[in-house]
């Protein structure tokens, strides 16, 4: 079955009102965004999408996809499911190697490729600056190594058609390329986050407040050139960051930047 | 397990069992608790079992959705062993209630990684906490390998991956089990667990009913209150910790 959009019918925020937004429907090539303070119900959203809620969570919203209620074994196996989500958890409980998980996690999805440990570990050390090894303990990695591999891993092994991002900032990664990386093309993107770069690489983004959807905003031609800008403050942010780590000194030189 | 043989109304209609098990803090009460309101909705009319060691408040909670409630305390017993031991009690009680009890829920204790407590055609549901890592299910015995349904809990807490993994494993360990990702704190998920648990066969008597899985071969004297330590004092079923296992005594 191809997924060509999903839809969302609203449910209740936390105070049992109907939220504003009663339906929105996303479509494929199309990346949306999620934005809110903290604690106004963006990862319960994203969450129910991932549960292909049907009235059955707290907020009692309904997803539908292609217009219709999916069917039940797309909701219970996730092999057939077809959603990545990046949730907000930054660490991996798991005791086991980095090696092991990515051989597990791909098995569990079916996925059988040579060298799949190797491309992963490649792509996520493009994200950070602090290099993942296959024979780590996955509870030692930094929140930057884990934040990284848990993209790639969802570029990789659980590339799907729709793709659930929980917040990639925070955590010292290059988040435009994690963005680029994990959107693809042709797919389903929903993004949390609180970060302007993002917000305004995304199409439409909904304002939550209180657990409810309370309102879609669509991003102007400026905004996007904004985004572009403010892409270089970040990346050259990055460069200090990764210059003081190394032991490295700043100059006033250094930060003769030009928006 | 007092006030058990009250009083005794004959010809009630069958129940149907279910046993749930899984380690302490796994979400079991969590999870039943939203099932039981489930089951509710659906018109019926459920009975809960809490079998525990040494403590619980369990009856507490349950007590609080208006269902009638027993607990069982084990003590110094194996809680598998006790709750199977009192089966036949329990569906007596259950039977005894003024209403019309069509399910039965017993929630065990799940402290003995050897034992499991499901028979052969009640429902066998083993709750599983996520978060305990992938390691977990390869550790935790034939609660997990016999069980029918496998509920696993606190999913929210970690990554899509890492739920995967999780999963991965639990079908390592029970390639048949059918196997749902549920929440104790939102409900998520439990409606489908109630849908189990309503589509179990009644059970008509527990005269002919069997365990799924043989309680552990060890009975020795430490089994039944030797407390020295030393070898000499020690007769039955022994198993060294380099596996090689001996019969000591008549
Ligand atoms: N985050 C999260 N917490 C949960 C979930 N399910 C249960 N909990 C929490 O886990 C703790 C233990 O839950 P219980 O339902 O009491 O667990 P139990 O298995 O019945 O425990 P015992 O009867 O003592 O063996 C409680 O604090 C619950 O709120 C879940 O899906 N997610
Ligand atoms: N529609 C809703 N109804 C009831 N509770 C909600 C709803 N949306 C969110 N919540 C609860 O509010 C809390 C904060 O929500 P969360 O999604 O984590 O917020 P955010 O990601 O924006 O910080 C959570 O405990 C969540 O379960
Ligand atoms: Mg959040
Ligand atoms: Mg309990
Ligand atoms: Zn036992
Ligand atoms: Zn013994």
């Amino acid at each position: 079955m191809d997924i060509n959009e999903i839809t969302i019918i609203g449910g209740y925020n936390k105070f049992g009102e109907p939220e504003a937004v009663r339906e929105l429907t996303v479509k494929k090539g199309e990346i949306f965004g999620v934005v809110g303070p903290t604690g106004s119900g963006k990862s319960n959203l994203i969450s129910d999408i991932e549960q292909l809620a049907q009235r059955d969570t707290l907020s009692r919203r309904k997803i539908l996809i292609n217009g219709e209620v999916p069917p039940v074994d797309m909701r219970r196996d996730p092999r057939k499911r077809r959603i990545a989500q990046l949730s907000q958890n930054m660490n991996f409980l798991a005791d086991m190697t980095v090696e092991e998980f990515l051989l597990m996690h791909a098995k569990s999805r079916g996925i059988e490729k040579e060298g799949i440990v190797d491309e992963i570990i490649n792509l996520a050390n493009k994200l950070t600056g602090e290099p993942i090894k296959k024979e780590y303990n996955l509870t030692i990695l930094s929140g930057g190594q884990s934040r990284s591999l848990m993209v790639a891993d969802v570029a990789v092994i659980s590339d799907s058609p729709i793709v659930l991002i929980d917040e990639i900032e925070n955590a010292g990664i290059k988040k435009h390329e994690a963005l680029e990386l994990l959107a693809g093309y042709g797919k389903i993107v929903m993004v949390i986050t609180h970060d302007p770069v993002l917000a305004l690489m995304t199409d439409r983004r909904v304002v939550m407040k209180n657990g409810g959807m309370t309102e879609i905003i669509e991003t102007t031609e400026e905004e996007k050139e904004v985004s572009k800008k403010l892409n270089n403050i970040d990346n050259w942010m990055l460069l200090m960051r990764e210059k003081i780590r190394h032991g490295g000194r700043l100059a006033l030189e250094d930060i003769e930047f030009t928006v | 397990m007092d006030n058990l043989n009250k009083i005794d109304k004959t010809n009630k209609k069958d129940i149907k069992i279910s046993i749930v098990a899984g380690t302490p803090g796994a979400g079991k009460t969590s999870v039943l608790i939203h099932t039981i309101k489930n089951l509710m909705n659906a018109g019926h009319k459920p009975a809960v079992v809490k079998i525990d060691c040494l403590y619980t408040d369990d009856d507490v909670r349950y007590g609080k959705l208006g269902i009638p409630t027993l607990i069982g305390l084990s003590k110094d017993m194996c809680p598998d062993h006790f709750a199977i031991y009192n089966m036949e009690e329990m569906v007596e009680w259950a039977k005894n209630q003024d209403e019309d009890i069509d399910i039965l829920i017993i929630e065990t204790a799940g402290l003995c990684h050897r034992c499991a407590p499901y028979t052969k055609n009640s429902l066998g549901i083993c709750v599983i906490d996520a978060t305990s890592g992938p390691n977990t299910p390869r550790k935790v015995g034939p609660f997990l390998t016999s069980a029918d349904v496998v509920a696993i809990t606190k999913g929210d807490i970690i990554s899509q991956a890492e739920r995967e993994v999780f999963r991965e494993r639990i079908l390592e360990m029970n390639p048949h089990c059918r196997i749902y990702d549920v929440n104790g704190l939102s409900g998520q998920g439990c409606g489908e667990i109630a849908d189990e648990i309503a589509e179990t066969k009644p059970l008509a008597s527990l005269e002919n009913e069997e365990l799924r899985h043989n309680a552990p071969l060890c009975i020795c004297t430490l089994c039944v209150g030797e407390t020295r330590v030393s070898k000499k004092y020690h007769r039955g079923v022994l198993r060294r910790i380099d596996g090689f296992t001996k019969y000591t005594g008549e």
